[in-house]
C-alpha cells in the first residue's frame, strides 16, 4: 500500500478507471467532457463553478485540476477565493440552517 | 523579480550545454518520458523536415530594456551581442536572392539597436512583402528617442506583434517587472493613435499572450475575445489577433521551473499534451532562424540552445537556400512545447 490515501500522481491516473469497466467508464469520461464544453455557461464560469464545489467536497485532486484549469483560463485569485467562498458559504449554510431543527425539537420537548 | 541575465549573473544555466544536458536526462531518462524523436516514431510521424522557405527571423541582439522571468533568450540590459551592420546586409542579400515573404524582427528589443531604423528603411526596399517588429511595447515608452517609433512603424508599414502577458496589471508585472503594464497601455494608445490595430486599417498589431507561471496557455480563441473585451473596455484599446504561445524550457523559464520545482510537472504536462497533427505544422519547416553574429538556426528556441542548423551552410555568407533545405531539423525535448495542445509557434497555435 501506498504511504499516503491521496498521491498527486494518482490524478494522472484517472482515466485507468476505464480499465475495469470501460462502458461505465467511458460513458462517464464522454459525460464529464460535455459538460465543461462552451454552452449556456462560459467555460469560464464552469471552471469557477467547479472549483468551488471542489472545495466542497474536499477533493485535492480536483482542487489542483481546477485551480490550474482556472489560472489557464486568465482567471485571477481574487476570482478563484470568492468562489472558494461561495462553496463555504453554502456549506456552512448549510449546517447552520439545521440549527432551526435543533430549536424546534428543542422547543417541542421544553416547558 | 529578476534583475540581471543568467549570463551575468554566472548562472550555470547560462551554459546551453548545460540547458542540453537537463532535457535529454532526468525525467527523459531510460524508463521516464519518451525523448521527442522516439515520441514521433511511436506516433509514426516522420521529423519535421523543411518546406518552403517563407520566413526569415533576425534576432538583431540579445539587449533589451526589460528582464522577464520567462524570457527563453535571457535578453536584459547588460547583454551586448548586437549584430553588426556588414551581418544585416548579408541579412538583406538573403531576402534579394530568395522569395522570403516575411522578415521577422526580433530580439532582445531590436529597436535598441543602433543601426535597426537603417535596416527597417533597407528592408523595405527589398521586395519582401511582410516585415514583423516583435515590440515588448515598453521600448516605445523608455527613452524619448523612442516615443516616435509608432509613425517609425506606419511609414515602413511594420507589423507589429507585441508581448502582453495579460489584460491585468498583476499578471503582466510579475512576469515582466513591475510598471511594465502600464506602459504597454501607454505604447498600445500610441499605436492605436496612429491607426494600429484599428479594424478600418491596414496596419497590423497583434498581441502574444504567454502564460505568467508553469501551465499551458487556454484556447487562443476564447483569450482573444477576453483580452479584446477587457482592453476595449477598460482602456479603449483596439488590436487585429491575439497569439496564444507556450513557454518553453530554456534559458529564464527552464530556471524558474527547476527553482520551483515545477520542471517535471511542466515536462510531463508538455508531453501529455502532445498533439500529433501539430507537427506537420512546426515554425521549423518554414522558418529559418539567424543569431546576432549570422549563424543559421532552425528556430529562434534552437539559436538559445546553440543548436545550430545541421548543414554545412552554417552563416549567412555563404548562404544557400538549396543546400539548406536538404538540412535536417534539429530537435530536443523542448520541442514538446511547440506541438502540446493546439501547438505553439511565433505566430501563435498551428492546428
Amino acid at each position: 500500500m501506498k504511504k499516503n490515501y491521496y498521491e498527486s500522481d494518482d490524478l494522472k491516473k484517472f482515466k485507468n478507471i476505464t480499465d475495469w469497466n470501460p462502458d461505465l467508464g467511458e460513458k462517464f469520461f464522454e459525460y464529464y467532457n460535455s459538460v465543461f464544453k462552451q454552452g449556456t455557461l462560459s467555460a469560464r464560469e464552469k471552471s469557477l463553478i467547479a472549483l468551488a464545489v471542489s472545495h466542497v467536497v474536499q477533493c485535492p485532486y480536483c482542487i489542483e485540476a481546477y485551480t490550474r484549469d482556472g489560472l489557464q483560463k486568465g482567471i485571477e485569485k481574487s476570482e478563484m477565493m470568492e468562489a472558494v467562498h461561495v462553496g463555504a458559504a453554502i456549506r456552512s449554510g448549510a449546517s447552520l440552517v439545521h440549527g432551526v431543527q435543533m430549536m424546534n425539537v428543542y422547543d417541542k420537548l421544553s416547558m | 523579480m529578476v534583475s540581471k541575465s543568467l549570463k551575468a549573473s554566472n548562472n550555470l544555466l547560462s551554459s546551453t550545454k548545460r540547458q542540453l544536458e537537463i532535457l535529454s536526462n532526468g525525467i527523459f531518462s531510460e524508463g521516464g518520458l519518451p525523448k521527442f524523436d522516439s515520441n514521433l516514431v511511436a506516433y509514426e510521424l516522420n521529423a519535421p523536415r523543411p518546406l518552403k522557405l517563407e520566413i526569415l527571423q533576425v534576432n538583431v541582439g540579445y539587449m533589451c530594456n526589460q528582464v522577464c522571468a520567462h524570457c527563453h533568450v535571457d535578453a536584459g540590459p547588460d547583454r551586448k551581442e548586437m549584430m553588426s551592420r556588414e551581418t544585416m546586409e548579408l541579412c538583406l542579400n538573403v531576402l534579394k536572392k530568395t522569395k522570403v515573404k516575411t522578415i521577422d524582427l526580433t530580439g532582445g528589443a531590436p529597436e535598441m539597436h543602433p543601426d535597426f531604423r537603417w535596416f527597417v528603411t533597407q528592408i523595405r526596399l527589398t521586395d519582401v512583402e511582410e516585415i514583423i517588429v516583435r515590440s515588448n511595447l515598453t521600448i516605445i515608452m523608455a527613452n524619448k528617442k523612442y516615443h516616435n517609433l509608432p509613425h517609425f512603424f506606419k511609414q515602413n508599414k511594420v507589423h507589429i506583434i507585441s508581448s502582453l502577458p495579460f489584460y491585468k496589471k498583476n499578471q503582466t508585472d510579475s512576469q515582466r517587472g513591475d510598471g511594465v503594464f502600464n506602459q504597454s497601455i501607454t505604447a498600445l494608445k500610441l499605436l492605436n493613435s496612429v491607426g494600429y490595430g484599428k479594424s478600418n486599417s491596414n496596419l497590423h498589431l497583434d498581441l502574444v499572450y504567454n502564460p505568467s507561471g508553469a501551465f499551458l496557455p487556454a484556447n487562443e480563441k476564447i483569450l482573444e475575445k477576453e483580452f479584446k473585451k477587457a482592453l476595449k473596455i477598460d482602456f479603449n484599446i483596439d488590436f487585429n489577433q491575439l497569439f496564444a504561445i507556450t513557454n518553453l524550457p530554456i534559458s529564464r523559464f527552464l530556471d524558474y521551473l527547476i527553482a520551483s520545482e515545477n520542471y517535471e510537472d511542466y515536462m510531463s504536462s508538455l508531453v501529455e499534451a502532445f498533439n500529433p497533427k501539430a507537427v506537420a505544422n512546426l515554425m521549423c519547416t518554414n522558418t529559418l532562424s539567424v543569431s546576432w553574429d549570422g549563424l543559421l538556426y532552425d528556430c529562434d528556441f534552437n539559436q538559445m540552445l546553440g543548436l545550430k542548423v545541421a548543414s554545412p551552410i552554417s552563416h549567412l555568407r555563404n548562404f544557400n537556400l538549396g543546400l539548406l533545405q536538404e538540412r535536417k531539423i534539429c530537435i530536443s525535448q523542448h520541442c514538446y512545447g511547440c506541438t502540446a495542445g493546439s501547438g505553439s509557434s511565433c505566430q501563435g497555435t498551428v492546428v
